[in-house]
C-alpha cells in the first residue's frame, strides 16, 4: 500500500492517478493532508502537474460520457470518507474496460461514485435554494452558508448568471472561504469571517424591512389545516435554519 | 414607516388569499439573463423554502387584490365573505418582487387577482406589472400570470409575451358543480381562453423554429387547477378532465387542491372537515402515472370502480387487479413494463435496463440500486427460482405491503375512512 499525498485539488488527484500508472503502484491511498497516518505504508508526495493531469483528464473523457466525467468531478467534492480512492477504482475500471462502464450500477464502485455525485448535486441544489443574501450599506449582497459538501465552486456560475447586476459574496462558514462576484468576474476569497452573522449595524437601511416582510410572507402562506411538520423538516432540515432568514427568530 | 407597515399588512392579506392556489412550478422555462439584467429561469425550478404544511415556496404568490365581483362559494375572496380587503399598486408588486428576488428568496412572481370592475380592467393591471418587470427592470426571473376568463384576446396575448406560464383555473371538475357553487361562471368561459392560449403557444413555437429571434410566448406553457372534495365528483370524473387537459389542451400541469373548509355555506363541507389530503395525494400519483408511466385513465379508474383506492397507491392497485401481467422478468422485459412494477420508479427502471447489459441482475443487485425491493419483490421473476408471488393471493400481497409501509397519514386515515 502506497499513500499518495496530494494537494487536495481535483487537478492534484488527476496527477496522482497519472503517477499510479507511471510508477506501477498496485494499491494506493490518498491523503490531502500530506502526512500519512499509517506507519507501514510507503509515502509519495505528488506535485500537481497540469501536463500529467491533462493526460488523465483526456483519457477519462475518452472513456466516459460528458455526464460520466462530470459525475466523477462532482464526487470529488462530496467529502465522503476515502472518496479519492473510490474515484481511482472507478477510473481504473474505466481504463481497463472496453466498453463504457457508467451503466454498470450493480458494481459497487460505479454505484459509490453515482451516490457521491448525487449527494453533491443535491447539496448544490439545496444551496441554490437556501442562500439568503443580505444587503449591506455599501451595496454588497452577502450570504453565509454551511453546506454538507464543498459545493461553493460548483454553484458559483448559477449565481453569477442569475445575479449579473449586483455585487455578491457567498461565504462558507465551515470551510472558511467564499466566492465573490464584482460585476465582472468571479473569484475565490480566503478569509476568516465570524460565523455569527453580522447584523443591523452593517445593513442597508431597508434590509431589516425586507427581512421582516419575507418572514411575514412565509408565515401567511402556510395553511394551518394542512400542517405537516415531518414533511417540513424533511425538506428544510434544522441544520440549515440558522442561515435562513424566514427561520431566524431574533429579527 | 407607516407606509412599510401598510405594505406588510397588504402582503399578509393578499398572500393569505392566494395560498389556496397550489401551483408552484418555476421550471420548464427558457429565459436567460440578457445584457446583465437581473435573473433567469432557464433550468429546473428551485424551491427556496417550505412552509410548515410541507408545501414549497418558490414564487412570491399573491393576489393583486382580493376585491371581487363574484361570489363563488369555495373561494375565500368571494364578494359576500366578511374579510379584510386590500389592493397593491403596480409599483408595490414590482418593488417587492425585485427586492425578494435579489435576496434569493424566490424564483419569481405568481400573480393572480380577484375580479374588480370587469375582466379586462383586471387583466390589464396584471399585464402592466409583468411588462414593467420585463421592460423597465430587465427582470428575467419566472412570471406566472392568471389569464382572467372573459378578458379580451389582445390582453391575454400580451400577457403571454411577458409571462413564462399562464393559467386559467377550471376550479370545479364538472359544469354541474361549478353552476352549484359559482352561479356566475361556466366552463365555457374557462375553456375559451385555454383554447386561445393553446393555439397561440403552438403558433409561436412554430414561428420560433423559423425565426430564432421571435419573442418567447409563455415558454413554460399553461396549467390549471381543480378543487377536490368540495363537491361530489368521483376520481373518474376528475381524471377524465385531467386527460382532456393533457391530451386536448396540451397543458403542462394539472393541479389538485384538496378543499380546505373556509365557509359555513351548506353547499360545502362544514368547517373543521379534514382536508382530503390522501385523496389529493392519490390523484397526483395517478397524474404522474398518466404523464410519465404510460398509463391510460381507464387502467386506473372505471365505471365499476370510479375512485382510486385510498389505502394503496394507484400503481400497486393496478398491479393487484392485473395479476396476469406478473411476474415480470426484469432481465428481459421492456422499459415500459418495468416502469409498471410497483416499487420501481422511472429512473430506477432506466437504471435496470442500462445495467442489465453488463450482467444478469439478481435480487441482491436491485436492493443496492435504490429500488423499493420489499414492495417490488411480489411482482418480479428471476432466473433463480423465486416464486414468492405464486403462493399468495392478491389480498395477501396487499396486506403484506400495507404492513410494511407506515403511512405518513395514518393518524387521519381512520377518521377519513369512516367518512365514506
Amino acid at each position: 500500500m502506497t499513500t499518495l499525498a496530494y494537494d487536495g485539488t481535483f487537478e492534484g488527484w488527476l496527477t496522482a492517478v497519472f503517477e499510479i500508472y507511471e510508477y506501477k503502484f498496485d494499491d494506493v491511498e490518498f491523503s490531502a493532508e500530506g502526512v500519512s497516518s499509517n506507519m507501514f505504508s510507503m509515502d509519495r508526495e505528488v506535485i500537481t502537474d497540469p501536463r500529467k493531469a491533462g493526460r488523465v483528464k483526456q483519457g477519462l473523457q475518452q472513456r466516459l460520457s460528458p455526464q460520466g466525467y462530470q459525475q466523477l468531478y462532482q464526487a470529488f467534492y462530496s467529502e465522503e470518507e476515502k472518496i479519492e480512492r473510490q474515484m481511482w477504482l472507478y477510473a481504473r475500471y474505466a481504463f481497463a474496460s472496453k466498453i463504457n462502464i457508467e451503466g454498470d450500477q450493480r458494481n459497487p464502485v460505479v454505484w459509490n461514485i453515482y451516490k457521491a455525485a448525487q449527494k453533491v448535486r443535491r447539496e448544490s441544489h439545496r444551496m441554490k435554494a437556501f442562500v439568503r443574501f443580505q444587503l449591506t450599506r455599501d451595496q454588497l449582497y452577502y450570504a453565509m452558508v454551511e453546506p454538507d459538501c464543498d459545493v461553493l465552486t460548483l454553484i458559483a456560475r448559477h449565481f453569477s448568471d442569475r445575479y449579473a447586476d449586483q455585487r455578491w459574496l457567498i461565504y462558507d462558514g465551515k470551510r472558511k472561504y467564499g466566492i465573490y462576484y464584482n460585476l465582472e468576474k468571479l473569484s475565490v476569497v480566503e478569509m476568516t469571517f465570524h460565523t455569527s452573522t453580522p447584523g443591523v449595524e452593517v445593513w442597508d437601511e431597508k434590509e431589516l424591512f425586507f427581512q421582516k416582510l419575507w418572514q411575514r410572507y412565509f408565515g401567511s402562506v402556510n395553511i394551518q389545516a394542512r400542517k405537516n411538520m415531518k414533511l417540513h423538516l424533511q425538506h428544510m432540515p434544522k441544520r440549515y435554519w440558522r442561515h435562513l432568514t424566514e427561520k431566524r427568530v431574533e429579527l | 414607516m407607516l407606509l412599510s407597515e401598510r405594505v406588510t399588512e397588504k402582503l399578509e392579506i393578499l398572500a393569505d388569499a392566494a395560498k389556496y392556489d397550489v401551483s408552484c412550478a418555476s421550471g420548464q422555462s427558457k429565459r436567460e439573463n440578457k445584457n446583465k439584467g437581473i435573473g433567469n429561469s432557464s433550468g429546473f425550478g428551485i424551491c427556496h423554502a417550505y412552509t410548515e404544511d410541507g408545501r414549497c415556496v418558490s414564487l412570491l404568490k399573491i393576489l393583486l387584490t382580493n376585491h371581487c365581483i363574484f361570489d363563488c362559494a369555495y373561494c375565500v375572496s368571494r364578494k359576500t365573505n366578511d374579510i379584510k380587503r386590500a389592493a397593491f399598486t403596480v409599483e408595490e408588486v414590482v418593488d417587492i418582487t425585485i427586492s425578494f428576488y435579489r435576496r434569493n428568496y424566490i424564483e419569481g412572481l405568481f400573480l393572480s387577482s380577484g375580479i374588480f370592475s370587469n375582466p379586462d380592467y383586471t387583466m390589464e393591471r396584471l399585464v402592466r406589472i409583468a411588462k414593467k418587470l420585463r421592460k423597465e427592470e430587465n427582470f428575467n426571473g419566472y412570471i406566472h400570470l392568471k389569464a382572467i376568463p372573459g378578458a379580451s384576446d389582445d390582453l391575454i396575448r400580451e400577457a403571454g409575451l411577458y409571462a413564462d406560464r399562464l393559467s386559467v383555473n377550471v376550479e370545479m371538475p364538472t359544469e354541474h358543480s361549478l353552476k352549484l357553487l359559482a352561479p356566475d361562471k361556466n366552463h365555457k368561459d374557462v375553456i375559451k381562453p385555454m383554447t386561445f392560449l393553446k393555439e397561440e403557444i403552438a403558433g409561436r413555437k412554430e414561428e420560433r423554429k423559423i425565426i430564432k429571434k421571435a419573442p418567447l410566448f409563455a415558454p413554460a406553457g399553461q396549467s390549471t387547477q381543480m378543487v377536490i372534495g368540495a363537491t361530489k365528483e368521483t376520481d373518474l370524473e376528475i381524471l377524465a378532465m385531467t386527460d382532456y387537459f393533457y391530451g386536448k389542451m396540451n397543458l403542462r400541469r394539472v393541479y389538485y387542491s384538496g378543499y380546505v373548509p373556509i365557509s359555513t355555506d351548506n353547499r360545502l363541507p362544514a368547517l373543521g372537515t379534514p382536508v382530503p389530503i390522501i385523496r389529493e395525494n392519490r390523484l397526483y400519483q395517478a397524474d404522474w402515472l398518466l404523464r410519465f408511466y404510460g398509463f391510460k385513465v381507464n387502467e386506473l379508474v372505471g365505471w365499476d370502480q370510479p375512485d382510486l383506492d385510498l389505502d394503496i397507491d394507484p400503481k400497486l392497485a393496478w398491479a393487484l387487479r392485473n395479476p396476469e401481467q406478473f411476474p415480470v422478468d426484469i432481465n428481459t422485459a421492456d422499459l415500459e413494463m418495468i416502469k409498471r412494477i410497483p416499487g420501481i420508479g422511472v429512473k430506477s427502471a432506466q437504471r435496470i435496463v442500462q445495467s442489465r447489459r453488463y450482467r444478469r441482475l439478481q435480487p441482491e443487485h436491485l436492493q443496492t440500486m435504490g429500488i423499493a425491493y420489499n414492495r417490488a419483490k411480489y411482482f418480479l421473476a428471476f432466473s433463480t427460482p423465486f416464486s414468492l408471488h405464486k403462493d399468495l393471493t392478491q389480498e395477501q400481497i396487499k396486506q403484506q405491503i400495507l404492513k410494511l409501509q407506515q403511512s405518513k397519514y395514518e393518524k387521519n386515515f381512520s377518521s377519513q375512512l369512516t367518512m365514506f
